[in-house]
């Protein structure tokens, strides 16, 4: 994955970066898997590499294969981003090692969720009645996002067709 | 597009139907295996995006007309948010699909299939919409 990062950063096809960044979203998804996550293995398996890469393409369509040439390294964004990726690093050092048992993060309502969902909800994957039920309205934003997301698109570039005939016909 | 290459024609021929049931398998299995509406919606779209590259953006939009895929977009989220609205009706809070049913299980059961469905519906119909509209675009560019 680090590797195809940097590949990714230091291309200049376009294309080429659309591919890449969609195996690096599949070696996510496998990382996922590993990490026993399958449903966000399969939503990034799904979104990222296939339609994220396809919407790109078309994008690309519209735009233009390359990307412009930079001249020269600049030192303060390498050096911005080298601090903040250090203080990032430094943060997980006090975080407690993968799959403890005795991490916060399982004592909350990790564990009423999986205590009361079967009782409660009833559906044998907690993540689906943790997704739909006890999140419902969560979910609901999500779904108002994607489809904002839609009309925002529609609205830059769905009309243009109607408004260039008016121009031409002025 | 790519119409004269028979061997992704006939290969993408096989696959979008079990691609559109896997979709289908992933929408409504998902209360108990991995999945749900987001990934089956973007399954569903992936399928008819590779009919698109396939055979043509003009064979697909006979399939689903704009109308088709903006109606589709916007009955998700009010199915979903309507859920909400009619589980208040019944007596509960918003979203509380315990109200759905006597049984409060097949109640959550059903709340939980039918706002998943409503997820499935958007996401495809907000990807597909998106496809055709960059499509769209396109040729208005190339016109020009």
């Amino acid at each position: 994955m680090v590797v195809i990062a940097y590949l990714l950063l230091r291309m200049h096809n376009l294309f080429a970066v659309v591919m890449m960044s969609g195996i690096y979203s599949l070696l996510a998804a496998v990382l996922y898997v590993i990490m026993d996550a399958v449903d966000v293995a399969f939503t990034e398996a799904a979104v990222g590499a296939g339609i994220s890469t396809v919407l790109m393409l078309g994008t690309l369509a519209l735009t233009s294969r390359r990307d412009k040439e930079r001249t020269g390294n600049k030192p303060i964004p390498i050096l911005i981003v080298t601090i903040t990726g250090l203080l990032l690093i430094y943060g997980t050092l006090d975080m407690p090692p993968y799959g403890d048992p005795t991490a916060p993060i399982h004592h909350h309502v990790g564990r009423y969720y999986i205590d009361n969902s079967g009782e409660q909800v009833g559906p044998p994957n907690i993540v689906t009645s943790v997704l739909a039920s006890y999140r419902g309205y969560d979910t609901l934003g999500e779904v108002t996002v994607i489809f904002t997301a839609a009309i925002g698109v529609m609205a830059l570039i769905g009309r243009s067709r109607k408004r260039k005939k008016k121009l031409k016909t002025n | 597009m790519l119409t004269k290459t028979s061997i992704l024609r006939v290969v993408s021929k096989l696959l979008i139907p079990p691609i559109m049931l896997f979709a289908l398998y992933v929408q409504f299995h998902g209360d108990f295996g991995p999945g749900g509406g987001f990934q089956a919606g973007v399954i569903f779209a992936s399928a008819f995006i590779l009919y698109a590259l396939i055979f043509g953006v003009d064979n697909a939009r006979k399939v689903a007309p704009a109308w088709l895929t903006r109606l589709m977009l916007a009955a998700g989220l009010l199915l979903f948010a309507g859920v909400g609205v009619f589980t208040m009706f019944l007596g509960g809070d918003y979203l509380d699909y315990s109200m759905l049913s006597k049984d409060p299980h097949a109640g959550q059961h059903l709340g939980i299939n039918i706002i998943e469905f409503g997820v499935g519906t958007t996401v495809a119909g907000a990807m597909i919409t998106i496809f055709l509209i960059f499509d769209g675009r396109l040729r208005a560019e190339k016109k020009d």
